[in-house]
């Protein structure tokens, strides 16, 4: 996996001219970060500042004006109508990210300890159905959940997750257990240790750092994801995916509650990236394939 | 020697599961699906979901009509925005994450930081993107109150305009050309590496296909009147969005690959008296090529599937900026018209599958002959 390259550089020495660290250069650098940082925070401003502020208060001319007082009733709202939908949607990536990392660490296993003939080809048949638009199996799967009786039910998206989610999830362990010296495997072979022993015994403890890096992934992207939400689930079973677009997406309305909204569901990915964000960017890296 | 061959057993028996799932949902659907788009399932929106509904195959007559029938207009408008959309989409994150990644790379105080801020929205859904753009993006909300803009002037995402018109008769046209051209291109890169028989094919399929366009491109008729299409202004709002939440994505790519760069040959460069620019020109922006391809195929494949930002943004019902991801959606699932959903669905797995089965295969082609 071609992904170390975030981790803070230690060592890489600061470009020739460190000495004139005031020099016009550096202070168009600093400026251009800045107008960049703006960019990407200014929507988080109005968001907050909206979602604080009472619905008389959303006063388009005073949009980006602090609210006056920190209204958190606009949560409370908020929360009455998607908190149900947040427990669907934590059970839901809890148990998706669970069984789609277990599939994974054992495929990415197989795949690089045991090659087989063709076992790249599989591969990339496999890595396939990352791609697909969900579009176009998405009738099929629509009847088949219907079929099995789990149309409607929070089972149905963790079946369509779990299963789609499996070529992203293999290619991470894959790429991960690549790392891992065969040598270590060799050595366990010839004390006695078969498929399972090795995996159990030498695989498994080491696999932490990956299993790390497809939880993340895995939940953020599970959490996140709309159309199985808007095509196999009932109101009952819905993620608070597509319970913030019903909220936002309705008549008239105040701001300050779709905000509020989207500001929950938010806060579970968003912190699981500020908190461990290296591991982020390495599933993202990932998601750029290199076999 | 009997060790490794339970093993082997174990480790197939192990993939045997993922293999059938994959085989099923992926392959298995996508061709139940290619069977569905040729048949006639809710044409006759009353009887879909009856109890047994009465399907006849009716052959390519959904595709025929999406690209030629007068009543499939839309489809048409959505696969030229959804190209448009793309354009802009890929070309709005590759800038702005190139620039930002050489930002960082001259390794500024803080470069955590800033990394952080410009990632984040990667971490987000499309619909919480989609919800605070929209808010943004108000007739008289914030942007236009940012930049006291008019909010008369400036509808972000419900405009009707739409620029660059072309006639849709001229598609095959359009189609003959592009195509031409590319392979003047091949033919070209094939002179170069000495590659006679490529060179004189590809110059070969090139020439009949313009002669082909000079001479019969002009009178194909794909509908009988001129149908116009170009990029609805309405967009502009929606790909502000999409560079918004992707282009730390880009950023990441470029890092990671700046960051791949030997200081040594940065060195070389400097000590050959090479100034910073030409250091970037000739030795840096060569070595980050890949990285854009890599990068364009990944963005395009999410751009043409883009579907939770449009709705999140605009909601299903504007016609303005539809994409034929959601326009699968309502007809599917809406309109209940199940086949012509599919043949849609089916055109958006075509386009994805031109871009990412080329991609697939240069990633593993170069490995499988020693594994």
């Amino acid at each position: 996996m071609t992904t170390t390259p975030l981790e803070p550089s230690v060592g890489v020495s600061a470009p020739a001219g460190g000495s004139s660290r005031f020099s016009l250069s550096r202070v168009l650098m600093y400026l251009a970060l800045l107008v960049a940082a703006l960019f990407f925070l200014l929507p988080i401003y109005l968001l907050v500042v909206t979602a604080f502020k009472t619905p008389d208060a959303i006063n388009l001319s005073t949009a980006w004006q602090l609210p006056k007082f920190l209204n958190w009733a606009s949560f409370s709202d908020a929360w009455a109508k998607v908190g149900g939908n947040m427990g669907n949607s934590l059970f839901l990536a809890v148990v998706a990210t669970a069984l789609s990392a277990m599939i994974g660490s054992l495929n990415g296993y197989a795949l690089s300890k045991w090659k087989f003939r063709g076992a790249n080809t599989l591969f990339a048949l496999m890595l396939f159905g990352m791609f697909i638009p969900y579009q176009s199996v998405l009738i099929p799967l629509f009847q088949f959940v219907k079929s099995l009786g789990l149309y409607g039910s929070i089972w149905s998206l963790i079946l369509a997750h779990v299963v789609y989610g499996i070529p992203i999830t293999t290619l991470i362990f894959r790429n991960f257990y690549a790392d891992v010296p065969d040598a270590l495997v060799e050595a366990a072979t010839i004390d006695g240790a078969g498929f399972w022993g090795i995996y159990s015994k030498v695989i498994f403890p080491i696999s932490i750092p990956g299993f790390v890096v497809v939880i993340i992934w895995q939940f953020t992207q599970v959490w996140n994801e709309f159309l199985f939400a808007a095509t196999l689930a009932s109101p009952s079973s819905q993620p608070v995916t597509y319970a913030l677009s019903q909220l936002a997406g309705g008549q008239a309305v105040s701001w300050n509650l779709p905000m509020a909204g989207a500001i929950l569901a938010a806060i579970p990915t968003l912190l699981v990236y500020i908190l461990l964000g290296r591991y982020f960017v390495r599933g993202l890296l990932a998601g750029s394939v290199k076999g | 020697m009997k060790r490794l061959s339970t093993d082997r057993l174990w480790s197939m028996l192990v993939l045997a599961p993922s293999v059938l799932l994959l085989a099923v949902f992926v392959y298995g659907f996508i061709f139940r699906t290619g069977y569905t788009s040729l048949t006639d399932w809710g044409n006759d929106p009353a009887q879909a979901f009856s109890l047994k509904p009465i399907i006849r195959y009716i052959g390519l007559q959904n595709y025929t009509d999406l690209f030629t029938s007068s009543l499939n207009v839309r489809f048409r408008q959505d696969l030229v925005s959804t190209l448009f959309f793309t354009v802009f989409f890929i070309a709005g994150c590759l800038g702005l994450g190139l620039s930002m990644a050489l930002l960082l790379d001259r390794n500024p105080k803080a470069e955590g930081l800033w990394r952080t801020i410009f990632l984040f929205p990667m971490s987000l859904s499309f619909i919480v993107t989609g919800t605070i753009w929209r808010w943004m993006l108000q007739p008289q909300g914030g942007l236009n109150q940012l930049f006291h803009l008019d909010p008369a002037k400036n509808e972000w995402l419900t405009s009707r305009a739409s620029i660059w018109g072309f006639d849709w008769n001229k598609i095959p046209l359009l189609t003959a050309v592009v195509v031409a051209l590319a392979l003047l291109v091949v033919a070209y890169r094939a002179f170069q590496s000495a590659q006679r028989t490529r060179m004189l094919v590809a110059l070969g399929c090139a020439a009949l296909l313009l002669i082909w366009a000079l001479a019969v491109g002009p009178n194909v008729k794909m509908l009988p009147a001129p149908e116009m299409h170009g990029f609805n202004i309405a967009f502009i709002g929606i790909i502000i969005a999409a560079v918004w939440q992707m282009s730390g994505y880009t950023m990441a790519l470029y890092l990671a690959g700046l960051r791949g760069i030997p200081e040594e040959i940065r060195e070389a460069a400097r000590v050959d008296g090479a100034n910073e620019w030409s250091t970037y020109r000739l030795v840096i922006f060569p070595l980050l090529a890949p990285i854009t391809l890599s990068a364009m195929i990944i963005l395009g494949h999410i751009s043409l599937k883009i579907f939770d930002l449009v709705f999140a943004m605009t909601g299903p019902d504007n016609g303005a900026t539809d994409v034929p991801a959601l326009l699968m959606y309502i007809t599917s699932f809406r309109q209940n018209a199940l086949a012509v959903g599919a043949a849609i669905g089916t055109v958006l797995l075509l386009l994805v599958a031109i871009i990412i089965i080329p991609y697939l295969f240069s990633q593993f082609r170069s490995q499988e002959g020693h594994s």
